[in-house]
C-alpha cells in the first residue's frame, strides 16, 4: 500500500511538475468550453425562433441540445487526449532505466500498475470536474434533467478509466512514447467506430460488435440509463487491462 | 548471507551465465571483476530479484530469491550500472520517493534521508533538479537511495564507471565508510579498485566463474614471479651470467640492450623471494654502477587478463575442435 502510494505521488509529481498535465487539461478545457458555447448559442437561437412556432418550444429543453452533444463532443476529445496523459507511464521508466530500480524496490507489480492508472485516472477526474462548472451556468439558464447529467458523467469518467488502463498496457510494452501513443489513439478509436460495421457484418458478428463498441456502451449512459451490463462492461474493460499491464510487467522481468 | 547455487540464465538459446557458485558471509566486501558481457550484471539482476534465473538458487539471509522477492528486496540497496534516476524530480523529492517507496515509516522519513545524505555527502544539493547535478553527484545520489532504510546488503554494479579519478576516490572511500557493517557486492573492470576495496574477489567470464579469492592470494597464486628491473652500467653478456647465478633467480632478459654504456634487465625470481639485496651487493661487489633498481609488482591486472586469456584460448581450442570434426 505505502509502495503504491508512493508511486501514485510521484506520477502525480511528475504530471505537474512537467507541463503534460496543464497542456492536457487546458485543451480540453478549451475545445469543451467552446461546445458548450456554441450548444449554448444554438439553443438560445433555436428559443428564439420557438418564439413564433409553439410546436418547437415544447421540444426544446437543455438536456437535449446542450448536455447530449456536449458529453458526446467530451468523450470524443478524451479519445484523443487520454493517450497522451498514459503514453510515458512505463515506456520512459523503460528508457531511461529507471523500471530496473521501481522492480527492485519492495513494491508489488500491482502497486506499480495501480499506482501509475490511479494517478492519470485523477488528472481525468480533473479534468471533467472542471467542466462541472457548465452545469452551474446551465442552472442559471433553465432546468435540466440531473439525473441524465449524472448518468453521462458516470458514463464519460468509467470509459476514460477504460481508455487509460489500455493505454497504461500499451506504455508497458514499448520504451517508445509515440509508439505507445498511436497505438493507444488507434485502439481506443478501433473500439469507438467498430460499430459502424455491424450494419453490414453478418447477425452473429453484428451482434458481437455491438457488445464490444464502446460508443453503444456509452450511449445508454447519455440516455440516462445505467444498467449493470454497460457499467460491468467498463469495469471489465478497465480490470482487464490492468490485469494485461500486470502481466507484461511480469514478462519484462524474465526478459531481464 | 548470500549463497549462489548453480545459477544459470539464459537469453533464448544464449547463457548469458551458466552454473556460477558462489558464497558471501556477513560483513564482505566481494568484488565481481570480469570483462563487459561477461554476466556481472545478469547474476546482480538475480540476486536483486529484478531478473528470474533460468535455474539454480539464490538464497539471501536464508530466504530464497523466488520464494519471497518481497522479504529480499526489503534487505537489498541496489545501483544499476548506468544509475537510473528521475531527472525531473529534485533530490529532496527524490529521497523521499525512495523512502515511501521502501516503506519506511512516515515518522522515520526525515530522519533517514537526513541519515542517508550525510552519509554520502548530497546535504548541500537536496533543492536541486536532479538533472543539473554533476556526474558525481549523481553517482552520490545512486548510493543514497540504495542505503535508504539501511539495508544489510549493498550491491553496486560498476560504482565508478564515467567518473574522473577524484569522484572515483571519492566513491571508494564512501563505500569503504559504509561497508563496514554491510555486505557488498560491487562489480567493475578497473581492478585497482577492485583491490583497494574488496576483501575477496570473484572474476567471471563469459558467465562462468573462473576464479574466486582474495586479492593477493590471486596474484601469489597466479605462478607469477617476482620481477625486478635493473639498469647498470657494465657488459651485457657478463653482468647476466653474474645474476643468473644469485640464488633464486630464474631468468634474466634484456629490456634495453647496451647503449651509451648502459643496460636494462628484467630478472625474475621465485615468488616472494626479494632478491634486491644480494643483487644490489654483488653487482657493486663487481665495480659496476648500478643506476636503478626496483621491483615491479604483478598486478590483479595481470592475474585477470590471464585468466580471462585463458578461458579464451581454451574455448577457442574447443571450436576448433569442434569445426574440424564437423569438416
Amino acid at each position: 500500500m505505502n509502495g503504491l502510494l508512493a508511486i501514485f505521488k510521484k506520477e502525480m509529481a511528475n504530471f505537474f511538475v512537467s507541463p503534460i498535465a496543464y497542456t492536457v487539461i487546458g485543451c480540453f478545457l478549451i475545445i469543451a468550453g467552446f461546445f458548450f458555447w456554441a450548444n449554448v448559442s444554438l439553443l438560445s437561437l433555436i428559443s428564439l425562433q420557438a418564439a413564433n412556432d409553439p410546436s418547437i418550444a415544447s421540444r426544446i429543453n437543455l438536456t437535449d441540445v446542450v448536455i447530449h452533444p456536449l458529453v458526446q463532443n467530451m468523450s470524443i476529445i478524451l479519445l484523443f487526449l487520454l493517450p497522451l496523459l498514459t503514453m510515458r507511464l512505463f515506456s520512459e521508466e523503460r528508457k531511461t532505466g529507471t523500471i530496473e530500480l521501481l522492480l527492485t524496490y519492495p513494491v508489488n507489480d500491482f502497486g506499480i500498475v495501480f499506482g501509475k492508472f490511479m494517478a492519470a485516472v485523477v488528472i481525468l477526474l480533473i479534468m471533467i470536474g472542471c467542466t462541472l462548472s457548465f452545469a452551474f451556468i446551465m442552472l442559471t439558464l433553465g432546468s435540466f434533467d440531473i439525473g441524465v447529467f449524472i448518468s453521462s458523467y458516470l458514463g464519460l469518467i468509467l470509459m476514460g478509466s477504460s481508455f487509460i488502463a489500455m493505454g497504461v498496457f500499451i506504455s508497458s510494452m514499448t520504451e517508445n512514447q509515440i509508439v505507445a501513443a498511436a497505438i493507444s489513439f488507434g485502439t481506443a478509436l478501433m473500439f469507438w467506430v467498430i460499430s459502424w460495421t455491424s450494419s453490414f457484418t453478418g447477425q452473429t458478428l453484428g451482434a458481437i460488435i455491438h457488445q464490444v463498441s464502446i460508443i453503444e456502451r456509452l450511449d445508454s449512459f447519455l440516455k440516462g440509463v445505467i444498467t449493470l451490463s454497460d457499467v460491468t462492461y467498463f469495469v471489465f474493460f478497465t480490470a482487464l487491462f490492468l490485469f494485461l499491464s500486470f502481466r507484461s510487467i511480469e514478462t519484462q522481468r524474465w526478459r531481464g | 548471507m548470500i549463497e549462489v547455487m548453480g545459477l544459470t540464465k539464459y537469453y533464448g538459446s544464449l547463457a548469458a551465465i551458466r552454473d556460477v557458485n558462489f558464497n558471501v558471509s556477513a560483513g564482505e566486501i566481494v568484488g565481481f571483476l570480469g570483462p563487459n558481457g561477461a554476466g556481472k550484471t545478469t547474476t546482480m539482476r538475480i540476486l536483486t530479484c529484478f531478473a528470474p534465473a533460468t535455474s539454480g538458487s539464490v538464497r539471501i539471509s536464508g530466504i530464497d530469491v523466488g520464494e519471497d522477492s518481497m522479504a529480499v528486496r526489503r534487505s537489498i540497496g541496489y545501483l544499476p550500472e548506468n544509475v537510473p534516476l528521475y531527472n525531473w524530480m529534485r533530490v529532496r523529492n527524490y529521497l523521499e520517493f525512495v523512502t515511501r517507496a521502501k516503506g519506511v515509516a512516515s515518522s522515520d522519513r526525515v530522519k533517514e534521508i537526513d541519515r542517508v545524505s550525510s552519509v554520502v555527502g548530497i546535504e548541500d544539493v537536496q533543492t536541486k533538479l536532479i538533472r543539473w547535478l554533476s556526474k558525481g553527484y549523481k553517482q552520490r545520489l545512486g548510493l543514497a537511495q540504495a542505503l535508504i532504510g539501511d539495508p544489510p546488503i549493498i550491491i553496486l554494479d560498476e560504482p565508478t564507471i564515467g567518473l574522473d579519478p577524484k569522484q572515483i576516490r571519492e566513491i571508494r572511500n564512501l563505500i569503504k565508510g559504509f561497508a563496514l557493517n554491510k555486505t557488498v557486492i560491487l562489480s567493475s573492470h578497473i581492478l585497482p579498485e577492485v583491490s583497494q576495496v574488496c576483501s575477496r574477489v570473484i572474476i567471471i567470464n563469459k558467465g562462468v566463474i573462473v576464479a574466486e579469492d582474495t586479492p593477493e592470494n590471486l596474484i601469489s597464486g597466479s605462478g607469477r614471479a617476482s620481477r625486478v628491473q635493473v639498469t647498470l652500467r657494465a657488459p651485457e653478456h657478463e653482468s647476466k651470467t653474474l645474476i643468473s647465478g644469485i640464488n633464486g633467480v630464474s631468468t634474466v632478459k634484456t629490456l634495453t640492450p647496451l647503449r651509451e654504456g648502459m643496460l636494462t634487465l628484467t630478472v625474475e625470481s621465485e615468488w616472494g623471494k626479494d632478491i634486491r639485496p644480494e643483487l644490489a651487493r654483488s653487482i657493486v661487489a663487481k665495480d659496476w654502477d648500478l643506476l636503478d633498481l626496483r621491483s615491479i609488482d604483478v598486478s590483479l591486472e595481470d592475474v585477470f587478463i590471464d585468466l580471462v586469456t585463458e578461458e579464451s584460448t581454451d574455448v577457442l581450442t574447443k571450436e576448433n575442435l569442434m569445426d574440424r570434426e564437423v569438416a
